[in-house]
């Protein structure tokens, strides 16, 4: 293989910034067109009931499977290090403390990106490469009030009810397997979690699922609105999508906790 | 009236549309024709206001296009029906929805009169009973009547047609081109139809433009078009080969 020379490795550095640079001010102007359209508001009704109903309630039932496995996980993990030091009392705590806080707003926000995120950026991809976004445009109707600022609501608010819906879940998986596994009762591990665990954590860990909201319903949306090149362009935008909205969560998720903490 | 003027489009460095200049008189319909890659489509969306050009201009009633912002671009596309080459039927909507979209967007009418207004546009174009369907569940040429419904409905004074019969069989070619002739008898309506279909448009044309290389190499009625001794014009215009 021929070694790259200086110059071309720069060129190479310089084209793959300007892209990452031309997503995140994409992005950013994104974010700012659909804030501008909530003064006033300015949506469509129906579009977001579909959407609500689409993103939310068909997404319950995985999210609620993820949420009940991830609170047995935690316990299962703790269990060893509990019974080690007869702290059995304190099983609620740590299982119901790293998912309020952490686990359970990434989890969901993994979840939410590999399946509403790359599902809407699919679906506008879609309508991007077979004119239908220029179509609503030629009708004299702002795709961004039509099809994003619903998309934008459904995915926000319903991974913020959902993180609530899993956070709960998951103490109820995790009290489940620390009966099965270690005999804590649940009434012991309802009462751990209500003594040491502070509402703090519990909002800490929304305002987590708030944000990451934010973050799957801009990235997935920019990818979808910028999607070019028929089938293919749809699967790499599908691809992107995906990728980037993974590593922001982590990204925020890093900085919030830096910050919050 | 619709006025183009010095219009230059760039993709990286190739110029795709080179100075074009038109004029368009009000109520006329004009077929916008010429070999694949010569610009039309996109001088159409440019037109449309779908893509902005790199310089020049575009009045649409005495309303510039180029480079106006959404507000007033709205004001401007409510004068605007269009049919895509490719359809762009909302697929998560059925054929009724797709058809009174339009209507239901701009207000002021109730459903009960939307409804009566597509199933009267879809007894026109021949397509009674398809209300429920899906675009996934139609057809080429039943999908094109839909698109050109829904791009009729609201009665724009201006359409752009753009290829509606790419890729239809001869009958349902002729079916589209009866409701574009239809449509122009009604008057009142002016209109730019971008086809390949030279035998198609021949009759339903007030006047013609060639584009080639991003350029209109010649404008002019039908006689005039038959008449021009510029060897380009008379090859496409029989459908000959180069020699």
């Amino acid at each position: 293989m021929q070694a790259l020379s200086p110059l071309k490795l720069l060129s190479r550095f310089g084209a793959a910034f300007m892209e990452v640079a031309q997503d995140v001010g994409g992005m950013a102007v994104l974010l700012y067109k659909v804030i501008r359209c909530f003064f006033p508001p300015k949506l469509d009704g129906m579009e977001t009931w579909r959407n609500l109903y689409k993103v939310g309630v068909k997404s319950a039932p995985i999210v609620v499977v993820t949420a009940m496995l991830t609170g047995a996980i935690m316990v299962i993990q703790s269990g060893a290090l509990v019974a080690q030091f007869d702290a059995f009392g304190l099983l609620g705590w740590g299982a119901g403390f790293a998912t309020l806080r952490e686990v359970g707003p990434i989890m969901i926000g993994l979840m939410f990106s590999g399946r509403v995120g790359a599902n809407n950026t699919a679906e506008l991809g879609t309508m991007k490469v077979t004119d239908q976004i220029d179509a609503l445009r030629a009708l004299a109707i702002d795709p961004i009030t039509y099809l994003l600022v619903p998309r934008f609501i459904a995915i926000v608010l319903m991974m913020f009810l959902l993180t609530i819906v899993g956070d709960l879940t998951a103490l109820v998986g995790g009290a489940y397997t620390g009966q099965v596994l270690l005999g804590v009762s649940p009434s012991l591990f309802a009462s751990s979690v209500i003594e040491y665990i502070k509402l703090e954590d519990l909002f800490n860990g929304l305002f987590k699922a708030f944000t990451f909201g934010v973050a799957i319903a801009v990235v997935s949306s920019h990818y979808g609105m910028t999607t070019s090149g028929g089938a293919v362009g749809v699967g790499r935008s599908v691809n992107n999508s995906v990728v980037a909205s993974a590593v922001l969560i982590f990204v925020l998720d890093y900085f919030i906790t830096s910050i919050l903490h | 009236m619709i006025r183009i003027s010095d219009i230059y489009k760039y993709r990286g460095h190739e110029c795709v549309i080179n100075g074009v200049n038109l004029v368009i008189p009000q109520g006329t319909q004009v077929g916008l024709i010429g070999p694949g890659g010569a610009g039309k489509s996109l001088l159409m969306k440019i037109c449309a206001g779908l893509v902005r050009p790199d310089s020049g201009s575009v009045l649409i009633d005495g309303t510039e296009v180029v480079g106006i912002g959404d507000v007033e671009m709205t004001s401007v596309r409510s004068k605007i029906g269009m049919l895509f080459q490719n359809y762009a039927l909302f697929d998560f909507m059925t054929v009724e929805e797709n058809i009174g979209f339009p209507l239901r967007q701009l207000g002021g009418r109730s459903e009960e009169e939307i409804r009566d207004e597509v199933n009267r546009l879809l007894l026109a174009v021949d397509l009674p009973n398809t209300q429920k369907l899906f675009p996934n569940e139609l057809s080429g040429g039943m999908k094109k009547r839909v698109t050109f419904a829904r791009a009729v409905i609201a009665n724009p004074p201006i359409l752009f047609y753009d290829d509606p019969t790419a890729g239809l069989d001869p009958v349902t070619s002729g079916k589209i081109f009866a409701l574009l002739e239809e449509r122009r008898e009604r008057g009142g309506t002016t209109s730019i139809v971008v086809s390949h279909d030279i035998l198609g448009m021949r009759d339903i044309c007030d006047s013609f433009v060639l584009m080639d290389h991003g350029r209109i190499v010649f404008s002019g009625t039908r006689e005039e078009i038959e008449a021009s001794t510029r060897a380009f014009v008379g090859q496409f215009w029989r459908g000959e080969a180069d020699d």
